[in-house]
């Protein structure tokens, strides 16, 4: 028996193909969603992967350092230092700008490192060009998406950065490239305020007779100073030595140190289930409707190419084709649309939506598998509106009268 | 009546129940014998189309009996189990419009038939072109039903009516579309094709230039028939 859906595809394939593409182009911007929630996930966990840390100690209460701001003394990584379990302990500071180079400035997250060799909590683990900061100020090692080059001057705040080092796939959470500078220039520039609100500061104490007081020589200019510095960080990030437990280590620092201490897993759920989960419903809902307009676009598709054949289906009954013959020319059709689709879908998607999409898009094989089988239900049962059409449709027709 | 033809005896067709009920068939009898050529004359709405979808098997009649060959194929019901068997392989359809399958070439319109039959593609498509040989377009085998004429198109839509070699051939108005020439061409077709395959075809027709070909008419009017002897014109 000849194929009849395939000598119907060989007869209109230019339509078969032009209606593929089209639907293919929808199926791209499926995947493409699909990646793009891809790629906040592995946004997220780079970001964890790229501290180094085994547990982020943070404020009280708090879910910091990346979804809610905490704050801790700048010393208190000493005391973690000492306690059981921990190999390294180090302070991190991160916050979110705009980091001006030039003319043009790019959005970033600037994190702040604590001095150290390569292999410290917050460090970037690996660098694409140039080496990792040496000096204690004005340097920084920027992610190579920031678009900024070895030696380009950048401007946090009031102070010009020296890029020294680039690396790769260093991101926020939000998908915002990384730009590490020293601890102490990034405790500055948090929290570093415009020269008139020093000024009205400094007014305001010496005029606070608290703190100027004549006979207490040196009092104005220690409580000035204590107000010019910035003692605390967001974080601290801690490795643990092999063989203990991360659970164990951080239940230790919560009872001495009074802290909030976070473990890879618990972090995962903070960036994953908390920070992201509302752009994933967005994406999650966007998909659920694109699936439903492929699917409408498939059935529209599928039924005016069979109405288009009603006269034909009628002929075909008449002479004695069966129903099941009548079903698979429909499905047939329906899936091989729909292989079109895909096909152009996923070329569409990686070559074309995620080199030039602006987030992160994480386009894994088995998406791509799960995709494909999606579409090939989808296209069979958006083909089911049309079978019903040629089902009812009456041999009779093809006789006239 | 022998092994090949067919025969109805008080055939009825009742559309519809009650106060709304309308006789469309009433009683009909008919006899058509292999090899023969029958006119089905009458005007619009006199029942002829349904009268064709009960031969064919379409439709199921209200009362009556149908005899195809041998065999008792319906007697106030049907008697064939597998009534889309029964069309393909018993019954054969010319239609007003060829109503060729677009995306087939000419073999595999006519190939379709005993190929949904089961048989091997290569032998189906050997049958399809001795038949289309015989009825000379062969040479339009490998041709898109686009490409082709308005007359090769009813030629290989008579092909496909008989590549199964059904007893009896259902034809409905097979030469409305065509002028007069190509209209009494495709009536010698239809007689040769009876002598050669002993088949019992019925022309239902109203086209005045292919009337006086038959040699027997059957005129249906209200429902009814009534039987004519034709002029049998020489049309060779």
């Amino acid at each position: 028996m000849i194929s009849l859906a395939g000598r119907d595809i060989m007869h209109s394939l230019g339509k078969f193909v032009f209606t593929g593409m089209g639907l293919g182009l929808l199926i791209g911007i499926t995947l493409s969603m699909a990646g793009i929630y891809r790629g906040l996930v592995d946004d997220g966990k780079a970001l964890l992967d790229n501290s180094g840390a085994d547990l982020w100690v943070v404020q009280q209460d708090t879910l910091g350092p990346y979804a809610e701001s905490s704050s801790i003394y700048d010393d208190v990584w000493r005391s973690i230092r000492g306690l059981p379990g921990v190999a390294r302990a180090a302070n991190a500071t991160y916050f979110t700008m705009q980091v001006r180079q030039g003319e043009r400035d790019v959005r970033a997250m600037v994190a702040g490192i604590a001095a150290g060799a390569p292999g410290t909590p917050g460090w970037p683990p690996y660098l694409v060009a140039g080496r990792q900061i040496t000096r204690g100020h004005y340097e920084a090692v920027a992610d190579i998406a920031t678009g900024f080059e070895l030696g380009d001057r950048l401007r946090i705040r009031r102070n010009l950065y020296t890029v020294v080092g680039l690396t790769r796939r260093m991101v926020s959470s939000g998908g915002d490239p990384m730009v590490f500078i020293p601890l102490k220039d990034a405790q500055e520039a948090q929290f570093l305020k415009d020269n008139d609100a020093i000024r009205q500061q400094r007014q305001r104490t010496a005029e606070n007779p608290a703190f100027n007081r004549p006979q207490v020589p040196g009092l104005l200019e220690a409580v000035i100073a204590s107000q010019s510095t910035n003692p605390y960080v967001n974080a601290v990030l801690v490795q643990i030595e092999p063989g203990h437990e991360a659970e164990e280590v951080a239940q230790a620092i919560r009872r001495w140190k009074r802290l909030t201490v976070h473990t890879r897993s618990q972090m995962e759920e903070i960036l994953v289930g908390k920070m992201i989960a509302t752009s994933a419903r967005q994406i999650f809902m966007f998909l659920v409707i694109l699936s439903l307009v492929s699917a409408a676009i498939v059935a529209f598709i599928i039924y005016t190419l069979t109405l288009g054949k009603i006269r034909e289906i009628a002929v075909l009954k008449l002479i004695g084709t069966r129903n099941r013959t009548i079903v698979g020319l429909i499905m047939q059709q329906a899936v091989v649309l729909g292989a079109i689709g895909f096909m152009v879908g996923k070329i569409t998607a990686t070559l074309v939506m995620a080199p030039i999409f602006p987030k992160y898009v994480l386009l894994q094989p088995l998406d791509s598998v799960i995709g494909f089988g999606a579409v090939m239900v989808i296209c069979l049962l958006a083909s089911i509106v049309a079978i019903r059409a040629a089902l009812k449709v009456d041999p009779a027709e093809a006789i006239g009268g | 009546m022998d092994g090949r033809g067919i025969r109805i005896e008080g055939l009825k067709k009742r559309y519809g129940r009650g106060d709304t009920a309308v006789d469309a068939l009433k009683g009909v009898d008919m006899e058509v014998g292999q090899g023969e050529v029958v006119g089905l004359v009458g005007p619009s709405g006199s029942g002829k189309s349904t009268l064709l979808k009960c031969l064919g098997a379409v439709i199921e009649p209200t009362a009556g009996r149908m005899i195809l060959g041998d065999e008792t194929i319906y007697d106030d019901g049907w008697k064939v189990a597998d009534l889309r068997a029964l069309r393909r392989d018993r019954i054969g359809f010319i239609f007003q419009a060829p109503y060729l399958i677009p995306f087939l070439d000419v073999t595999d319109n006519v190939a379709l038939l005993p190929m949904l039959a089961g048989r091997p593609n290569p032998e189906a498509r050997r049958m399809a072109i001795e038949l289309l040989a015989a009825l000379e377009v062969e040479h339009r085998a490998r041709a898109m039903p686009s490409q082709l004429s308005g007359g090769e198109q009813q030629r290989v839509a008579i092909a496909r009516g008989l590549v199964n070699r059904p007893p009896v051939i259902l034809a409905d108005e097979p030469t409305a579309p065509l002028d007069s020439e190509r209209a009494l061409a495709v009536i010698r077709i239809l007689n040769d094709m009876a002598r050669q395959f002993e088949t019992a075809i019925i022309v239902v027709t109203h086209d005045e230039k292919i009337i006086p070909t038959f040699k027997r008419i059957y005129h249906i009017r209200d429902g009814v028939t009534y039987e004519e002897a034709g002029e049998g014109r020489d049309i060779a």
